[in-house]
């Protein structure tokens, strides 16, 4: 007899894309603590996995100017979830923060801080950066490779475990007793005493997020969860199979390693009722200043004398008229320009439209039962373990989800009916890591 | 109970190696907030453990203490040598947001070579090279905290703008062995600058303290030694001289220096903790410092005897007050909030250009 597949989710603080609607009445503060409280006491009154933040740590540049039509400035992630962590119990806190700039040493020490001072519900979102933009606010600045990237990141996680793991343990269950380390490899060299003992997850829970072929195969050796983005079931059974079937390389079993795609939700009484709100939704993150920015980002060229409710630009894409600094580009701009175009051809649709159209629409759309059936299906036919969910506003955004959708995932037996453990690793159902001294 | 009319500033080192739950720290700065001190600091390092016994990340356990408490300042220290300036100005940022404009920066150098074979990037600088990067880090970091004006954010529906791109500004700095161009990813904090503090004990911390510092500590080994009052005096008038050589104005509004002992305390009995109250109502009537910074030996015994045994005595003499007046650290201090520097520059460029 098999079990049923439980759901794991998580919340992701409305961040500093588009997605965040701030002109809505209701869109509260972005950086007041009060917002990151109720949105984390929401998610634990929902039995949540965990709680997420995103990182920058460049303002996003438009046309040599400070991008102002998103969301702008938030906090640092660690603080803030050192904070949030008097004000939860379970919940898990994860922190995405850059290998590129930052040191093993300092990163291990604050990381492995949290998990003890929120007794072992730290996780850590490893990303990587390699552009000289964001690097101008840092002393190492300049420029990484992109294969050098992973191999930095890859020696950066290993380098943290090998500090995590550096305190003889106590049989006795007490702190241990510190013992010197030394690592030497390409991209660090260090040694010396760590002074956290092993924290109460042996290891905070290690995220990874991006897609590509480096990005996959880092997960796969190392990571305990996937934060991915995969619009359809389909697409999201392939990534699944793909990454879970690397796995056995690193002799990891399957479940050592949650698949969380990150998704949005728009939630109704009716069908009808959610769909007019996704389409109220949309065009909330789509005003007309951000069509045109948008197709500036794709175009590579100065758009601002185009109507927003017009035709898309006949003139082409210049590949060499790179606008904006300090996001990832939307891809090929021939391709995608052509894709537009003949979007906005086939449906008679404007700039604004188009934009609407063709960057995303909400994962989920529908009433609580058809949203929950859903998701479940996503979970049972393989194709993710679980949900990172990004409300649309701050701080309420996921409080309908709590309310009218936890209940009938717990219903079908699809999510859990209460926290089985304290810890996160407890949460994900992860073993903890075996102590290589 | 009188109310004084310039105030006595208390604050207690809630140091406690070994420890690595919050709960300690949180009772222990509750307790602290009880007697009203203006705040509480807790140490930092790259170092190896000691005896056995190691530290947790200063600013975590402050962050994890702030939404606990309501009143108290949180000044952890926070080293320049090693860690990245963006980062420092944006956690610091961040604490103040989390606890409401409470937060302060004991700035600290490493200068052990233990400390630079933990990030094997450079070799451990001396005292003085240590503190001349690091009075430009608390330039940088003032600037970052400043690189937001305080009303960019305008949520604007009509233009569709979130913030006046105006208002935001890059730092531009150049220091010595690093660069950082901004503007911080935090917007300004609730006190505009966290109050910044520098332990002024050591010669090469002098010039840091003398220009960036709001706060600036004396360390005393014995204060019961004949000439301790003496040293921590001549320190502070050597300090406000220095402040006032920068342009600060150390005992006014605008750039004053607040200058406290920092004292070793070890309490056994009600009686040691009304001795050290006469004490700081000695030092602190004959104008030695402008309040005190207590370290003690044992975290538990100590801050428990200064609170309900040394406070008391202080409050019912009328030198110390019975309840916060303000809410944010800079206010416990009577710091003012400070002015933008880079508003003042763009108001002065529309005047000459009017």
């Amino acid at each position: 007899m098999t079990t049923r597949k439980r759901m794991h989710l998580a919340a992701h603080f409305p961040g500093v894309n588009n997605t965040t609607v701030w002109a809505d009445p209701r869109a509260g503060s972005q950086i007041d603590f009060s917002s990151f409280e109720h949105l984390a006491r929401v998610a634990e009154r929902g039995l949540f996995d965990f709680f997420f933040l995103a990182e920058g740590l460049r303002l996003r540049e438009h046309k040599g100017r400070l991008h102002d039509l998103d969301v702008v400035g938030r906090p640092e992630s660690v603080t803030v979830l050192n904070a949030l962590a008097a004000v939860t119990e379970r919940l898990g806190l994860a922190a995405t923060v850059n290998a590129t700039f930052n040191e093993p040493y300092e990163l291990a020490r604050r990381l492995a801080s949290l998990d003890h001072l929120s007794g072992g519900r730290a996780a850590w979102n490893v990303v990587t950066s390699s552009d000289a933009f964001t690097g101008e606010n840092f002393r190492r600045g300049g420029y990484l490779d992109r294969a050098d990237r992973y191999t930095r990141a890859a020696e950066f996680v290993a380098t943290a475990r090998e500090l995590w793991d550096s305190w003889l343990p106590h049989s006795s269950g007490a702190d241990g007793t510190p013992r010197p380390f030394v690592h030497r490899g390409r991209h660090f060299s260090v040694s010396g005493t760590f002074d956290v003992p092993r924290s109460p997850q042996g290891h905070p829970v290690v995220i990874q997020a991006g897609d590509s072929e480096e990005g996959r195969e880092f997960a796969a050796s190392a990571a305990d969860v996937v934060f991915t983005r995969h619009g359809t079931l389909e697409a999201g059974r392939a990534f699944y199979a793909d990454v879970k079937g690397r796995l056995a390389a690193y002799g990891r079993r399957p479940e050592e390693l949650k698949i969380m795609p990150g998704v949005t939700f728009v939630l109704g009484d009716t069908a009808a009722e959610a769909q007019e709100k996704a389409d109220v939704i949309r065009e909330q993150q789509v005003s007309p200043q951000t069509a045109i920015l948008t197709l500036e980002q794709v175009w590579g060229r100065d758009l601002s004398a185009y109507d927003p409710d017009g035709p898309l630009p006949d003139v082409d894409p210049d590949p060499e008229g790179r606008l904006t600094q300090g996001r990832v580009p939307l891809g090929d701009p021939f391709a995608v320009a052509a894709k537009w175009r003949a979007l906005s051809e086939a449906k008679g649709l404007s700039i604004r439209q188009t934009v609407i159209e063709a960057t995303g629409r909400q994962s989920f759309i529908g009433t609580p039962r058809q949203v929950a059936a859903r998701m479940d299906e996503f979970v049972t036919e393989e194709a993710a373990d679980g949900f990172i969910l990004v409300p649309h506003l701050t701080p309420g955004g996921l409080d309908d989800f709590v309310e009218r959708v936890v209940p009938l995932l717990q219903e079908r037996g699809a999510f859990r009916a209460e926290h089985s453990g304290s810890t996160l690793r407890d949460h994900l159902g992860l073993p903890l890591p075996v102590w290589k001294g | 109970m009188p109310e004084p009319t310039r105030p006595l500033h208390l604050s207690v080192a809630l140091d406690r190696p070994g420890t690595y739950a919050a709960e300690p720290y949180v009772e222990a700065a509750r307790l602290a907030e009880r007697g009203r001190f203006d705040f509480v600091t807790l140490g930092d390092s790259f170092g190896p453990p000691r005896r056995g016994r190691g530290r947790l990340d200063a600013l975590a356990v402050l962050a994890r203490v702030a939404p606990a408490t309501e009143r108290i300042g949180l000044v952890p220290t926070v080293t320049t040598t090693h860690t990245e300036p963006f980062h420092v100005s944006s956690a610091l940022a961040t604490l103040d947001w989390a606890s409401r404009g409470r937060a302060g920066w004991t700035v600290e150098v490493s200068t052990d070579d233990r400390e630079a074979a933990v990030f094997g990037r450079r070799e451990a600088p001396d005292a003085w090279a240590a503190w001349r990067e690091a009075e430009a880090v608390a330039d940088v970091v003032a600037r970052l905290w400043d690189s937001w004006e305080d009303d960019a954010e305008i949520r604007d529906v009509a233009s569709g703008r979130f913030v006046d791109r105006d208002k935001l500004h890059h730092v531009d700095f150049e220091g010595p062995g690093f660069s950082v161009r901004g503007p911080s990813i935090v917007p300004r904090p609730p006190q505009g600058r966290p109050v910044v503090a520098v332990d002024a004990t050591a010669p090469a911390a002098q010039a840091t303290a003398a220009r960036h510092a709001d706060v600036a500590y004396v360390r005393v080994g014995n204060p019961d030694d004949p000439r301790a009052a003496h040293a921590v005096r001549a320190a502070r008038g050597d300090l406000r001289q220095r402040a006032r050589a920068h342009g600060r104005d150390p005992g006014g509004h605008g750039g004053r220096l607040v200058v406290l002992a920092s004292l070793p305390v070890a309490l056994h009995a009600a009686a040691d903790a009304v001795a050290l109250a006469d004490l700081v109502d000695r030092w602190y009537t004959d104008g030695v410092a402008d309040g005190f910074h207590f370290r003690p030996q044992d975290p538990d015994r100590d801050l428990a005897l200064l609170v309900d045994g040394t406070v008391p005595v202080l409050q019912h003499r009328g030198l110390l007050r019975g309840f916060y007046p303000g809410s944010t650290l800079r206010e416990h201090l009577c710091l003012a909030r400070p002015a933008n520097r880079y508003a003042t520059v763009r108001e002065t460029t529309v005047r000459e250009t009017a």
